[in-house]
């Protein structure tokens, strides 16, 4: 038998159905494999019992002629989202020992939809983070190598162990989470497809929040068509968020591979950062041509406030954030660290159980919405953004279908490269993946090419508002064109 | 506008996080930095501008008036670190 | 009419060493609305459970956890509006108000701070001077918090959430108030109209209705005074001593050359004083900011309409129309309206009756004697049709007020049928003449030298109708028994 692990989604979907192998099979071939790569540090927790009771009972349904969609697929659920009895810390040492007694909306519906829980995934903790070197657990290796070197690479963050996960075939696919890059970063770090859907699209519910009105789920995949899948099942219209929204969930999958032509295809020339790697330029103008060879109409467009995103994000997400983590106190769940009265309790507490850069979110952001300072920083900044999404409304009404441009400014850089830099120099990772977030827009990384070091570089796709068929019939006819990525098994 | 390293103690304590005389000297620089990466805001004419309530132009869905929740106290408070009695613990709070 | 242009009443003002002060008050209620979940959960929001068994997941702020707002409480809120006459905000929105507390488990309260969802409104205050207006500032909904107990353990605090979540209405009056009688009458008056619409039970001991008091002294025509907050007071005499106290303590301070302090105070109902809360170690700093788990609440004017066309008759026009179309007085009718079951009782036993006769019996007896028993009237062991019955006896001269009485005493502690128990227990007055003036004959007999006295001292008849009544066992008619005698003693 071949290694089920090299199979995508689809095609282990339709070898289940088959009865090509079962469930309990595919399972014990990614379980093996996890357990062979360790030294990447994808999973915080393996749930290989859970893993194979879920397979048996997916075998069950097989043979029973009642599959769910996503039957006996073996997936990696991120950290941030809480599974009943597992642990659920979004890779935070505050969330010491936390095993909820809930299931998060996102995740329920894979399991309803037939799939199966091989673990819990690395991450950024509390998803603050662009490389996954902030976890609690250790930073998460990147499976991709440059030519000829061994060293050890970042996936990306914050859902750097989903990406990771899914790169080196040690799952089907993998939910993540984006609240301004953190699906399609890493995604385009590793060679993988990732997609953040419109805000709103998939249940907030049962997320540990960051910034609630960035957040958004989403899935990491081999490629376009297992993206597509598993959006499907993850969305849905939830009565507990009142920020999800009432629409009917389409056939992603029917999306992928549709006719580009006619379609309109905005390029913004704010994207054109001065300084950016010129093999990112080139991987740009070869999307272009993709896209214009199939068919589509290619324009020049102007989204004026594009610079001013990020900043303005670095106000927004840490504000809310400040916000969000102030519910670890050491009271009801996590960790506590004593003290000689309840303010130190707390202060112990929040020193102890935060890493370093979440703390320094907290404290931008309690800076930044105290007395005195709210309107010139909250205020300005959620005024910028209404100027930001109405430069997307306006090239939207002006017929422009979607937008193209590079996922990241440049390729996956080294563990620790970065560790003595500014944090603003981090920051500037999510410098194309933020306007689409703080414009509550549907955002594609689809992988187009590796650079000179071999190693992957993606371009991003921004759709209108829940029209995420688009992005996915786009991001096929580009992997049509170019193919997918797997890296060398060094592990 | 910068912080001094008094104000990142003061919104270090606003924010229920112990800083060391160490940790509080690098995120006033830090924070400088943030906040100097931001100042570009002040460019943006806002003049008349609505700051954004929310991303999704859709009505607050709300719930019906119906108990669907609760009746588990074991629920609540089985994560807690020092627990009574399904009351959860603290140091004493004096008033 | 607001603190700027109320004119000073001297009468109002407090007398110090330096001359006369005026009381400058402000109150914020906070009233507990009645549904039957939280504001944001699906946990009960009925007080009196086991510890954390009224308390869901977003309740207790467990990770990943949504508010999801309940539409009950929305429309308690507006009806609430609606009654204090005010502005109802189509567009309002919940902020976060960010503070540690072990009783707060999010970390912040959600609550509305720049845009309510009710803005300036009215209640009217029926004061022995006539009627006073108090200007409402505004309304919002918040979450109320959980509760510490720290008599339970040497070192320790037990938290139990089942509060927390509840709906609370922040009803914010203007400055207007001047002094401790205006805010018995506020806090009553409020507390009816909450009663009345139905949207809080007023229920003080379990603190369904708390208030923070601002009290700032100031001479009059000056400029308004430095403010204390009174946090947290649970009933309307203390509330009335609260204020008394607080007005004194800082004349005090300000006549010996001091200045108030701006601070939060608490009132300690034992020792009758304020006292200044632990000062805290740093000024509050909230924080707020529009929660972003929550959109806009925004109202259909239908919606608006439909809840105002449902609106109950509040006490105000309720006792205008009291007054208007039974003809009492506008403090009976006040009387009869503070709650709205003793209004619908009197309307009950008033329709086709005499309303004065039905009010008078209301206030004197049935009022008197459940007070005595601590009871309410919705407990009363008298129906309406009972009380009407035993009215139309003494309309229609079948029993005099004094067996009124009586037999409102048999029918409250046993029941039966008024116009029954006349007729088995004799009760009837009685009429005839004939019997009377032998009665009457025979009194002035018994007491010769009364009578001789009683022609120059006519007020001694009075001594004569009541042995004659005596001797008639209370049946005789008073009218009848009046006259006799005083024709019988030659007077008149």
């Amino acid at each position: 038998m071949t290694d089920l692990t090299a199979l995508t989604l689809a095609e282990a979907r339709d070898a289940l159905k088959a009865k090509s192998f079962t469930a309990v099979e595919l399972t014990d071939a990614y379980l093996a494999a996890m357990e062979r790569a360790r030294v990447l540090n994808a999973y915080v927790t393996e749930t290989p019992e859970k893993a194979r009771d879920m397979a048996r009972a997916s075998d069950a349904r097989l043979a029973a002629g009642k599959a769910g969609p996503l039957e006996g697929l073996p997936l990696g659920i991120k950290d941030l989202y809480a599974t009943e009895g597992v642990h659920t810390q979004a890779c935070s040492h505050i969330l010491d020992g936390f095993k909820p007694t809930y299931e998060s909306t996102v995740s329920a519906n894979l399991w309803a939809d037939g799939a199966v829980m091989l673990g819990k995934l690395n991450m950024d903790e509390f998803a603050m983070g662009s490389s996954n070197e902030t976890s609690h657990y250790g930073s998460v290796v990147n499976p991709w190598r440059r030519n000829g070197s061994d060293v050890n690479l970042v996936p990306g963050g914050s859902s750097g162990g989903s990406a990771a996960a899914v790169a080196a075939r040690l799952c089907l696919g993998a939910t993540a989470t984006d609240t301004g890059g953190s699906i399609r970063q890493p995604a385009a770090f590793t060679g993988t497809t990732g997609i953040k859907p419109t805000y709103g699209r998939c249940s907030r519910w049962g997320l540990v929040a960051f910034a609630s009105s960035l957040d958004q789920a989403g899935p990491i995949a081999r490629d376009v068509r297992d993206a597509a899948i598993l959006l499907k099942s993850m969305a849905s219209v939830d009565p507990k968020d009142t920020t999800s929204v009432d629409l009917p969930v389409p056939d992603y999958e029917a999306a992928v591979g549709k006719s580009v032509k006619g379609f309109r295809i905005g390029i913004p020339k704010e994207y054109r950062l001065d300084g950016m790697p010129a093999e990112m330029d080139a991987l740009w103008k070869k999307g272009i041509e993709i896209l214009r060879d199939a068919g589509a109409e290619i324009v020049d467009i102007s989204l004026p406030h594009t610079k001013y995103a990020l900043p303005a994000y670095y106000i927004v997400a840490p504000a809310e954030a400040s916000s969000n983590l102030a519910r670890y106190d050491g009271v009801r769940y996590g960790l506590r660290v004593p003290g000689s009265d309840i303010v130190d309790m707390y202060e112990n507490t929040r020193a102890a159980g935060f890493g370093a850069e979440v703390k320094r979110r907290i404290l931008i952001g309690t800076y930044v919405l105290s007395a005195g300072y709210y309107d010139a920083y909250y205020l300005r900044a959620q005024k910028v953004r209404t100027l930001i999404k109405r430069d997307f409304e306006t090239v939207y009404a002006a017929g422009v279908d979607a937008i193209l441009t590079p996922a990241t400014p440049s390729a996956a850089f080294g563990i620790g490269e970065k560790a003595d830099a500014d944090p603003v120099e981090m920051y500037l990772n999510d410098v194309f993946t933020v306007t689409v977030n703080m414009a509550g827009l549907p955002g594609l990384a689809v992988p187009a090419g590796l650079n000179a070091e071999g190693l992957p570089l993606g371009l991003q796709l921004i759709g209108r508002p829940f029209d995420e068929e688009t992005l996915f019939t786009l991001g096929a006819a580009i992997e049509r064109a170019v193919g997918t990525f797997a890296p060398t098994q060094w592990w | 506008m910068s912080v001094d390293t008094a104000t990142v103690r003061r919104v270090a304590r606003l924010a229920r996080i112990k800083v060391t005389d160490d940790e509080a000297a690098r995120m006033t620089n830090e924070l400088n930095s943030i906040l100097g990466f931001v100042e570009q805001l002040n460019e943006v004419d806002v003049a008349g501008v609505e700051p954004m309530t929310s991303v999704v132009s859709v009505k607050m869905r709300r719930r019906q008036d119906v108990v669907t929740d609760g009746e588990n106290a074991e629920a609540v408070t089985v994560n807690a670190p020092v627990s009574e009695d399904h009351f959860f613990l603290v140091p004493k709070v004096v008033e | 009419m607001n603190m700027a242009v109320r004119t000073p009443d001297p009468k109002k003002l407090i007398k110090g060493a330096t001359g006369d002060w005026e009381v400058i008050i402000g109150l914020e209620v906070h009233a507990q609305v009645t549904s039957n979940a939280k504001l944001f959960s699906g946990a009960s929001a009925v007080f009196g459970a086991e510890p954390n068994m009224h308390v869901s997941l977003v309740d207790a702020a467990m990770p990943g956890m949504l508010p999801v707002i309940n539409e009950e409480c929305v429309a308690q809120a507006i009806r609430t509006g609606l009654g204090l006459k005010a502005a109802i905000n189509l567009y309002s929105v919940f902020d976060r108000k960010n503070y540690f507390y072990p009783d707060l488990p999010q970390g912040y309260q959600i609550s509305q701070y720049k845009q309510p969802i009710v803005g300036e409104g009215k209640v009217l205050l029926d004061m022995p001077e006539g009627v006073v207006e108090i200007g409402i500032e505004r309304l919002h909904l918040e979450q109320d918090a959980g509760k510490s107990i720290h008599d339970q353990h040497p070192t320790m605090s037990f938290v139990d959430l089942n509060r927390s979540g509840v709906a609370l209405m922040e009803i914010v009056s203007k400055p207007d108030l001047r002094s401790s009688e205006e805010v018995k009458a506020y806090l009553a008056k409020l507390r009816t109209i909450l009663r009345y619409l139905g949207t809080c039970d007023g229920n003080m001991e379990e603190g369904s209705m708390r208030a923070d008091i601002n009290v700032s002294v100031r001479k009059p025509g000056e400029p308004l005074g430095t403010r204390c907050e009174i946090k947290n007071v649970n009933s309307m005499r203390f509330a009335a001593q609260a204020v008394e106290f607080e007005a004194r303590r800082q004349i005090g301070i300000l006549e010996d050359g001091g200045k108030i302090d701006q601070e939060t105070r608490l009132y300690d109902p034992g020792k009758g004083e304020t006292r200044s809360m632990r000062s805290k170690e740093e000024a509050h700093d909230y924080r707020y900011f529009p929660d972003p788990d929550l959109l806009p609440l925004e109202l259909d004017p239908a919606w608006v309409e439909s809840l105002k066309a449902h609106l109950p008759e509040l006490p105000d026009e309720k006792k205008a129309r009291f007054v208007a179309d039974y003809g009492i007085t506008p403090y009976d009718a006040m009387v009869l309206t503070l709650e709205r079951a003793s209004a619908d009782y009197y309307e009950q036993v008033a329709k086709n009756r005499d309303g004065k006769a039905v009010a008078n019996f209301m206030l004197n007896e049935l009022f008197g004697r459940l007070n005595k028993d601590g009871k309410g009237i919705e407990a009363s062991p008298v129906s309406p049709d009972q009380l009407g019955a035993i009215v139309d006896l003494i309309g229609d001269g079948t029993i005099s007020g004094k067996i009124a009485k009586d037999l409102f005493e048999i029918v409250y502690t046993e029941g039966g049928d008024p116009k029954n128990l006349v007729e088995e227990r004799g009760l009837k007055q009685v009429t005839d003449t004939g019997a009377i003036e032998r009665a009457v004959d025979e009194v002035i007999a018994a007491n010769p030298d009364k009578a001789e006295q009683a022609k120059a001292k006519p007020t001694l008849s009075g001594w004569f109708v009541g042995q004659v009544m005596k001797a008639t066992g209370g049946k005789a008619n008073p009218q009848a028994v009046n006259d006799l005698v005083k024709r019988k003693l030659g007077i008149e």
